[in-house]
């Protein structure tokens, strides 16, 4: 076990190195630096040429790229995520201050997303109304389709503007977490609901369903307690990967919701080619994608006997269950 | 309903019709059945996949799938009437009153539950137990229905057990309540022969005891006369024949009853009957039988086509299971093969006959010993030279349903090794194609067919068809029959008979099934735990088996106990 998990840290920092040096590339990459988008181009703003490149040598930007690489890979070694280039203030304050408020909305609407979307995918399969498993069926792929900042203008435009129940911006109270939440949610929700109505479906159609209902077991039963848990391993799978589109949601979220965070934080830093501080967000981000996975990982074999890691592949008999033999094993 | 309770049957069933909607019609599985079955008599019902019997059982305890429909016809169970029983009648029946043994052990428990749960969860439904006491109650029928420490077992889940064992454990979950009627529906047919007896041994122990009634689905009339007190015929969704396997057997009245009768494997008597059936033509034809009995020792160097000698195959285990990290699945093995013959590969699951197949068939590289193709060493050739070889070898596999691929047309798959090897030209392949379906009992027509429309016995035909396009001087047959209805298992092995005299062609015949090898084989050889216990001529083997473990695997096909009319 600790070896497995030794293997899988180190599988975490390569991912975590990759993600750095793609990022790196791809800011360099893009046209403009921080400082001439920061201070304006040449003869603008009454700096002249030499100082901005005054401003560049401060900021390390004229040295050759491999070294400005080197140079923040070494500083992300050592803790150090730098200054950004746009405020001024240390990237690792800045991190500190967005991760609360996007904290608030991922939560938030990750678990209403969960919830919602089995609520959903279980209503559907349970139902002994043909027409209202057609209907809830036919919601998750709406869901997909819909784009998040649309979905998020029209929330807006709905029940702020219009209704003024909800506060349309700022991050002002637990009022203000509602709409970006529910944004986020939706998407969330209706893949949970497709994967786990598919699960469902499937399981339910397994032979050990029948002996469960061989058994005198109730409808009720037989779905929450034999069906759901079956279906519900390929979910707990995407539960890892949500984390990922709830970060990349936030960006679009919180920039339709004029809500500060992390999301917020990185389309301003992008656009001002704040290179440490997205830099920063995305080494953080990718940690926590690795961690989720990580854990989801870990607690796969809890949930799902069949799943060892690693070491104790096969436990106590069935000894040549693991072997490739046509034949399978039998007594 | 009788008055008098004793007389009364336990489950009456009257006149019952199933349908079957399908989108694009209306099939009648189960056509004007009628049943009864006492406290305490098993009645088997009998017939070829299709025939209803299925259905039937099912339909008793209405687990009847979505599309199914049961039209007349009723079900009286204890007096009362299932067929319009409510929901919440039919659950208090279900588990308490009537259990029922599914077919396939491998995919009927709840992989994520623990065992000892599953079969506690019978009493906790039922409100039998408290949840304490169902668990000792859950023990005590683990060890009832033939498991080994069932403390053990009862913490384990469902894939730490062998296939036998969890068919133990769907025995203990069927009867754990006491029910007064088991459903068995084919409770072995995905058994192994000695396993499937020990578990038919516990379910009569277990039934007889309590005074249950059976209703015993299956498709092997053996097992039926081995277990049952009555035997029920079922043929197009009607029962055609009913009795005692005494009058079944002996006396049949039905001429379906007849020919499932003949089709038997497991009815036939113990002498081969491969010869039998051709003995007119043929290089077996000149001995009398039993045949070949002097063939193992009158080696003739030229007339053996395969030999293999010490072969060993490992496969790397996790170290928690095997100590050594390896799995020895097939353990100093040497074979011969002669032309134009048949060596019969006969074992359980895991012992080792499939790899030693493929091992000769040089899919698997061996870790020792030598393969010799016609004189030639083979166990290291490589590239063009093995190609070469793949036109000479040639496999069978198990399962038709699985082994054609289903865009391609019947004579596309046909002429595939041809392709595949670049032999012919495309008219060439195709005339060579409707050859094959010739030679294989498959009107010609058939070339323009996907295998979807074929049944299996076809699909089979058609994967023997494309085994011997390239001509092959041998042919690994894997379990060719073990997915078929007797009836088009005779037929196959009948097929694969003549086509050997007819051609030539070695076979190397994989069962687990003795009663099938005995009616094609010259030679057989009984592997277990990956090493060849005994090899010999058939008629010797079987009729003075040498190992212990041949006996116990002879003893344990069914239907031995009843004589059937020959």
């Amino acid at each position: 076990m600790p070896r497995y998990l030794l293997a899988r840290v180190g599988q975490a920092v390569l991912v975590l190195w990759a993600a750095f040096t793609i990022t790196f590339l791809i800011l360099y990459a893009l046209p403009g630096d921080a400082v001439s988008l920061l201070l304006g181009e040449d003869g603008e703003n009454n700096l002249t040429a030499e100082q901005l490149d005054a401003v560049r040598v401060q900021y390390g930007l004229d040295l050759p790229l491999y070294q400005q690489y080197l140079n923040r890979l070494g500083g992300l070694l050592t803790g150090d995520l730098g200054m950004s280039y746009a405020s001024n203030r240390p990237v690792a304050d800045l991190i500190a201050e967005a991760i609360p408020q996007t904290a608030q909305i991922a939560f938030a609407g990750l678990a209403l997303g969960v919830t919602l979307g089995a609520a959903i995918a279980i209503a559907a399969t349970y139902t002994r109304f043909a027409w209202l498993s057609r209907l809830l069926t036919a919601i998750p792929p709406l869901g997909v389709a819909v784009p998040s900042f649309w979905l998020g203008l029209m929330l807006l435009q709905v029940v702020s503007f219009r209704y003024g129940l909800l506060p349309a911006m700022g991050n002002e109270g637990l009022a203000s977490v509602v709409l970006p939440a529910v944004t986020l949610a939706i998407p969330n929700a209706a893949t949970v609901a497709q994967l786990l109505n598919k699960g469902l479906e499937s399981t339910l159609g397994q032979p050990y369903i029948e002996t469960a209902r061989a058994k005198g077991a109730s409808r009720r039963r037989v779905h929450l307690r034999h069906a759901l848990r079956n279906a519900a391993l390929p979910t707990l799978t995407l539960a890892g990967l949500m984390v990922g589109g709830v970060l990349g949601g936030s960006v679009v979220t919180e920039t339709v919701f004029s809500r500060a965070g992390l999301g917020r934080l990185t389309a301003t830093s992008v656009s001002a080619r704040d290179v440490p501080t997205v830099l920063g967000i995305v080494v953080i981000a990718a940690a926590l994608y690795v961690v989720v996975n990580l854990i989801v990982d870990l607690v796969y074999p809890l949930v799902d006997p069949r799943v060892v890691t690693a070491r104790r592949r096969t436990p106590i008999g069935r000894a040549t269950a693991a072997i490739p033999t046509p034949e399978g094993a039998s007594t | 309903m009788s008055t008098d309770r004793a007389d009364a049957p336990l489950l009456s069933i009257r006149d019952l019709h199933v349908r079957y909607r399908t989108r694009r019609q209306v099939v009648t599985a189960v056509d004007g059945l009628s049943l009864d079955i006492h406290a305490g008599e098993t009645v088997a019902l009998v017939g070829e996949s299709g025939s209803g019997k299925s259905t039937t059982a099912h339909a008793v305890v209405r687990l009847l799938p979505v599309a199914a429909e049961v039209t007349e016809g009723t079900i009286l169970f204890e007096g009362r009437d299932l067929r319009g029983a409510s929901r919440r009648e039919l659950e208090r029946v279900r588990g308490a009153r009537i259990g029922l043994i599914p077919q396939d052990p491998s995919v009927s428990l709840n992989p994520v539950t623990r065992i000892g749960d599953q079969v506690a969860e019978v009493l906790r439904i039922h409100g039998l137990a408290d949840a304490r006491s169902a668990r000792y109650r859950a023990l005590d029928a683990l060890a009832d229905a033939g498991l080994d420490n069932p403390d053990l077992r009862a913490r384990q889940y469902p894939h730490e057990l062998s296939g036998g064992l969890r068919q133990r454990v769907l025995i203990a979950i069927a009867t754990v309540a006491r029910p007064a009627l088991v459903i068995a529906d084919e409770p072995t047919s995905a058994l192994d022969v000695t396993v499937q007896k020990q578990i038919l041994d516990h379910i009569e122990a277990l039934t007889a005891d309590a005074d249950t009634g059976v209703l015993l689905v299956t498709h092997d009339l053996g097992v039926a006369a081995d277990r049952a007190a009555r035997i029920a015929v079922m043929s197009e969704g009607r029962i055609v024949e009913i009795g005692t396997p005494e009058q079944i057997l002996t006396d049949p009245h039905h001429p379906y009853t007849r020919s499932l009768i003949a089709a038997a494997p497991s009815l036939q008597t113990a002498t081969p009957t491969l010869i039998s059936l051709h003995s007119a033509v043929g290089p077996a034809s000149g001995e009398a039988a039993p045949p070949e009995v002097g063939a193992g020792a009158g080696s003739d160097h030229a007339d053996v086509v395969v030999r293999a000698q010490g072969l060993v195959k490992d496969f790397s285990v996790p170290r928690a299971v095997e100590p050594s990290g390896v799995f020895r699945a097939v353990d100093d093995v040497s074979l011969t093969i002669r032309r134009g013959r048949t060596l019969a590969l006969v074992g359980e699951s895991g012992s080792g006959k499939s790899t030693t197949a493929r091992l000769i068939l040089r899919l698997l590289e061996p870790d020792d010993g030598t393969i010799s193709f016609d004189g030639a060493d083979i166990t290291h050739l490589r590239g063009s030279a093995l190609r070469a070889l793949r036109h000479r070898l040639q496999v069978v596999q198990q399962n038709p349903y699985a082994s054609l691929n289903p865009r391609l047309s019947v004579g596309q798959l046909i002429a595939e090794p041809l392709h595949s090897l670049r032999i012919g030209t495309r008219a060439e392949r195709r005339a060579r194609a409707v050859e094959l379906l010739d030679h294989v009992g498959l009107p010609t027509s058939f070339a323009a067919r996907r295998p979807l429309e074929l049944s299996g016995g076809q699909r089979q035909r058609v994967a023997i068809a494309r085994a011997l396009a390239v001509n092959p001087e041998l042919v690994v047959l894997d379990e060719p029959v073990s997915a078929l209805d007797v009836r088009v298992q005779a037929q196959i092995l009948d097929l694969l008979a003549g086509l050997q005299v007819d051609l030539g062609v070695s076979y190397l015949f994989i069962s687990h099934d003795l009663a099938v090898v005995r009616q094609v084989s010259h030679t057989i050889a009984v592997m277990r735990h990956g090493r060849v216990l005994e090899t010999g001529p058939a008629a010797q083997v079987l009729l003075r088996p040498g190992h212990a473990y041949t006996r116990e695997l002879l003893a344990a096909i069914p239907g031995r106990d009843v004589a059937p009319a020959q």
